[in-house]
């Protein structure tokens, strides 16, 4: 039986536990008729062009986690930005770890999607936002909203921020030979809120994992959401990351995705601007080695006049990687005034590596700028000669001249403890000591 | 008087189409409908060798396999190839040797069309093969040409005299199933022009060929084979006005070019054809293949200047085949009122130190749709291949749209790529720095978007240059300098 039978044929196990007179159960029923007409996505569509799931689906995933699964938080310390105090939202196998996480009610919800779902109280915003901003369409979004019980949840009221920052951490135990997760976030920040989470997926042992996330953002007027993604899983990992972001006036949302790991990771980022004065940034270091995959599919759709996005994607391309990236910005016919850009760089250390990349506008406003910009080079010759001839050693200074390359995107993030966590991730996966502390 | 880009706008709205007539010439003309008894009727019409019938009916039976493209970011009813007529010619035959002897009518077309041959003939040494209606009525130049071993006629009489050489190259750089229309151009092609340049040669002159359509209801279907051999170079035009109709006319065309070692050709095309009317209705389909091959240090320089035809599908490409060879493309499309274009080029890296470079400069008015869609790929074995890429969109008026689809996939880690692409309008600003030093809005919106364009002008042949500014006038009235 292949994967596709298998999640549909699940599914009726899957409504034994869960409240099928729940509005939201009605939502699911219609995504897995969805998901059932589609099936996955194959190269043949124009979105899939790039990336082949073949290989990924060919294992026999196991859907639901056969048991509970705990960790102690010295074996997995590592893996939170624990330099700092922060809300912690923490899934072992897809379960809930209440004592791995510190969950919140004070003044603003930092809690789970599973209690989002079944508690009344939380049943007008729900009402309000659920599967609001993600796609009823798309078949690997649809998949996660049928199987949708499972994730955070963070609501954060008028004017409020909560004190610190919130990680969301998926762990993957590997005691299922295979397992397939499908957590699914809901964030809705109201207006001049403001939020900042860390999100990340980790497996801690070699088995294959499969993970579709499908996370929403509502940000309303004037609030501010910082979202950080860090893709730094093993080598057997799958991510197919779906964030649907929904804009309106003058609020601000920042995402910055951060793939060292994994085997393939797809990254679906769209953001949907239904206000005026919006920012939109969306930006990305990629660094690959081995034979990764990394595929970011970014959607910009500016539907309101005086809005900007900033896109900036950098890619360092080793041993057999690949890396896509494809980019899209709409502009509608209204959206005057618009700023979009869009850049991506990629350098290609390896003969073997591949980048494909696919930077499009779509205008049909004419009061509008918009450029794209996009390469694939290699490291400047004279630069590197340069810092030879003052005593670096050729490696290191491939090091600093990648590192500097990368960094205009790190410039951005605005938690130290964070910057300095990914300058170490890069310099690891560089496989560099860069000289000086970053 | 203040001149404003709304009314730039409403002008280029109302601007008809200038070359809107009609000739009347008695012609040879197929009923409609296609099947295998057409295709072998058109090649015994035109006498030609078994060979190629046979080759003519594996690619119709290859089409007959394919379905239509919807890939592209065009809309448009699609033709009923049924209802299409395949062959269709100016009756007077046979051919003239000189002037005096072609059809009145037919000179005064041209004549209408600020074509004039001998002035043409004497002023800017311009060999013309005129093709009306596919079959050609008249060659000049041809003596020049012959002294230099320089082969340039219309395909049929290739096929006739050169069988050899159109054997040796039709179909290698656009196989006959390559697309959906590639395939049906190579079942019912009716005719084209060939051009061998020998060994070492330089054409002395720039060749051109005027297409038109001229018979109601007949699609045309073009086929162009240039090949240029060792160390040889050939300046090639190609211009093109049609005549205003009501109902949709297909072209489909296929263009082959093949540039052996050392060898260089430079394609130019002006393309005028009609766009049908303000309201949208009419107007000329073109769908287009056009590629080049580039064996070791030749070079294949695409220009095109598209401002005609209701729907444009072309991508000039370069198979960049050979070491140090050289891909260039510059284009300018203008599209106003209901036109759609979805055009591009192509550039495949796959010899040593390749370079290619693509200059796109899209402009839409009115209620179109103007589409930039190209690929740079480079392959495992082309090292220090280097592309560079531009693509700039001007928008005038909140009605149109302007999109940009590039694919780049490089697998070669010395390659170099660059990439940019920007969509705006005419600046206030600009238009307020000139009016301030005395040159009135429509002269500084002219001024404007010939400086737009102007790294894609100065690649056209001197020759040409004023016909394609002519031809630009009629879309963009009031705008070009």
């Amino acid at each position: 039986m292949d994967l596709k039978e298998k999640l549909v044929s699940s599914f009726m196990a899957f409504e034994n536990n869960v409240d099928v007179d729940h509005p939201v159960h009605d939502i699911r029923t219609e995504a897995i008729k969805n998901f059932e007409a589609k099936g996955f996505p194959t190269k043949k569509e124009e979105a899939w062009k790039y990336t082949s799931l073949n290989s990924v689906l060919k294992t026999d995933f196991s859907i639901f986690p056969k048991e509970e699964n705990a960790l102690e938080y010295h074996q997995v310390k590592k893996y939170f930005l624990h330099e700092i105090d922060t809300y912690k939202i923490v899934f072992i196998d897809g379960i809930y770890s209440s004592y791995l996480s510190e969950t919140t009610h004070d003044g603003v919800d930092i809690c789970l999607m599973s209690s989002a779902l079944t508690k009344p109280m939380y049943k007008p915003v729900i009402d309000v936002y659920f599967n609001k901003a993600a796609s009823n369409d798309e078949s690997l979004t649809t998949l996660n909203t049928a199987f949708s019980r499972e994730g955070a949840y963070i609501y954060i009221p008028k004017n409020k921020a909560p004190k610190k920052p919130v990680e969301i951490i998926h762990f993957a135990t590997g005691n299922e030979a295979s397992l397939m997760l499908q957590p699914r976030n809901l964030i809705i920040a109201e207006e001049n809120a403001e939020l900042q989470v860390i999100e990340r997926h980790q497996s801690l042992t070699g088995n294959p994992v499969l993970t579709n996330s499908v996370t929403e953002i509502f940000a309303a007027k004037n609030a501010i959401v910082d979202y950080y993604k860090v893709q730094n899983d093993s080598e057997q990992a799958t991510l197919i990351d779906n964030t649907y972001i929904a804009q309106k006036d003058k609020s601000v949302v920042n995402v910055h995705t951060f793939s060292f790991g994994g085997k393939l990771t797809r990254n679906n980022l769209n953001f949907y601007q239904h206000g005026e004065h919006i920012e939109s940034t969306l930006k990305g270091v990629t660094i690959l080695g081995e034979k990764q995959h990394v595929d970011h599919h970014t959607l910009v759709h500016h539907q309101q006049p005086n809005c900007e996005s900033h896109q900036d994607y950098k890619g360092i391309y080793g041993e057999k990687s690949t890396g896509v990236f494809n980019g899209k910005i709409i502009v509608d016919k209204i959206a005057q005034k618009t700023n979009a850009f869009q850049q991506n760089n990629n350098v290609l250390i390896s003969d073997q590596a591949t980048v494909n990349t696919k930077p499009q506008l779509e205008i049909f406003a004419d009061d509008v700028k918009c450029s794209h910009g996009c390469t694939i080079g290699q490291l400047d010759e004279d630069a590197l000669f340069y810092l030879q001839s003052r005593g670096i050693p050729r490696k290191e200074a491939t090091g600093l001249l990648m590192y500097a390359f990368a960094n205009n995107v790190l410039e951005s993030v605005r938690l130290p403890e964070l910057k300095k966590r990914i300058n170490k991730l890069i310099a690891t996966k560089l496989g560099v000591r860069l000289g000086f502390d970053l | 008087m203040a001149y404003t880009e709304e009314e730039l706008k409403k002008e280029l709205e109302t601007k008809e189409y200038e070359y809107g007539f009609y000739t009347d010439i008695e012609s040879d003309t197929f009923p409609k409908g296609l099947n295998e008894e057409v295709i072998i009727a058109l090649s015994k019409k035109k006498e030609e060798p078994d060979w190629m019938t046979q080759w003519r009916l594996e690619a119709y039976r290859g089409w007959k396999e394919m379905i239509e493209p919807e890939w592209a970011n065009i809309h448009y009813k699609k033709p009923d190839f049924q209802d299409i007529s395949y062959y269709s010619a100016p009756n007077k035959k046979p051919k003239y040797n000189s002037l005096d002897e072609v059809d009145p009518e037919l000179l005064n077309t041209f004549k209408r069309l600020g074509i004039s041959i001998d002035e043409q003939k004497k002023l800017a040494g311009v060999a013309v093969d005129i093709v009306m209606d596919s079959v050609s009525v008249a060659t000049t130049f041809k003596k020049t040409l012959a002294e230099k071993g320089i082969i340039f006629c219309s395909i049929s009489e290739a096929i006739q005299e050169h069988p050899e050489l159109v054997k040796k190259y039709i179909g290698t750089v656009v196989p006959p199933k390559d697309n959906f229309y590639a395939a049906l151009n190579s079942a019912v092609f009716s005719d084209g022009s060939f051009c061998y340049i020998p060994k070492g040669v330089k054409c002395p002159m720039e060749l051109s060929t005027y297409f038109r359509i001229n018979q109601a209801g007949t699609g045309q279907f073009e086929r162009t084979l240039v090949i240029a051999d060792e160390g040889s170079y050939v300046s090639y035009l190609e211009g093109c006005t049609a005549p205003s109709r009501d109902e949709n006319q297909l072209h489909a065309a296929v263009v082959e070019l093949i540039a052996l070692d050392d060898a260089e050709i430079k394609y130019s095309t002006v393309q005028n054809w009609f766009p049908g009317d303000k309201e949208g209705k009419g107007g000329v389909y073109n769908f287009v293949t056009k590629r080049g091959l580039c064996e070791r240090n030749a070079k294949i320089s695409w220009t095109q200047v598209e401002t005609g035809s209701a729907i444009t599908w072309k991508y000039p490409s370069c198979i960049l085949k050979g070491d140090n060879s050289i891909g260039e493309f510059y284009s300018i499309a203008v599209t106003n009122n209901f036109q759609q274009a979805d055009t591009g080029t192509k550039m495949i890296h796959l010899g040593k130190n390749t370079r290619s470079t693509i200059i796109s400069k899209g402009i839409s008015a009115g209620k179109s749709q103007n589409s930039y869609r190209g690929l740079v790929q480079v392959n495992s074995r082309a090292e220090n291949a280097r592309n560079f890429s531009q693509c700039d969109s001007l928008l005038m008026g909140n009605e149109c749209g302007a999109h940009t689809f590039p694919y780049i996939e490089a697998k070669n880690k010395t390659a170099q790529i660059e990439h940019e692409a920007t969509t705006s309008k005419i600046g206030e600003d600009q238009i307020f720095y000139c009016n301030q030093r005395g040159i009135d809005t429509e002269k500084a919106i002219a001024l404007i978007v010939n400086g737009f364009s102007k790294e894609v002008l100065n690649k056209l042949p001197m020759e040409f240059a004023v016909e394609a500014q002519k031809l630009l006038e009629i879309s963009l009235e009031g705008s070009v300098g």
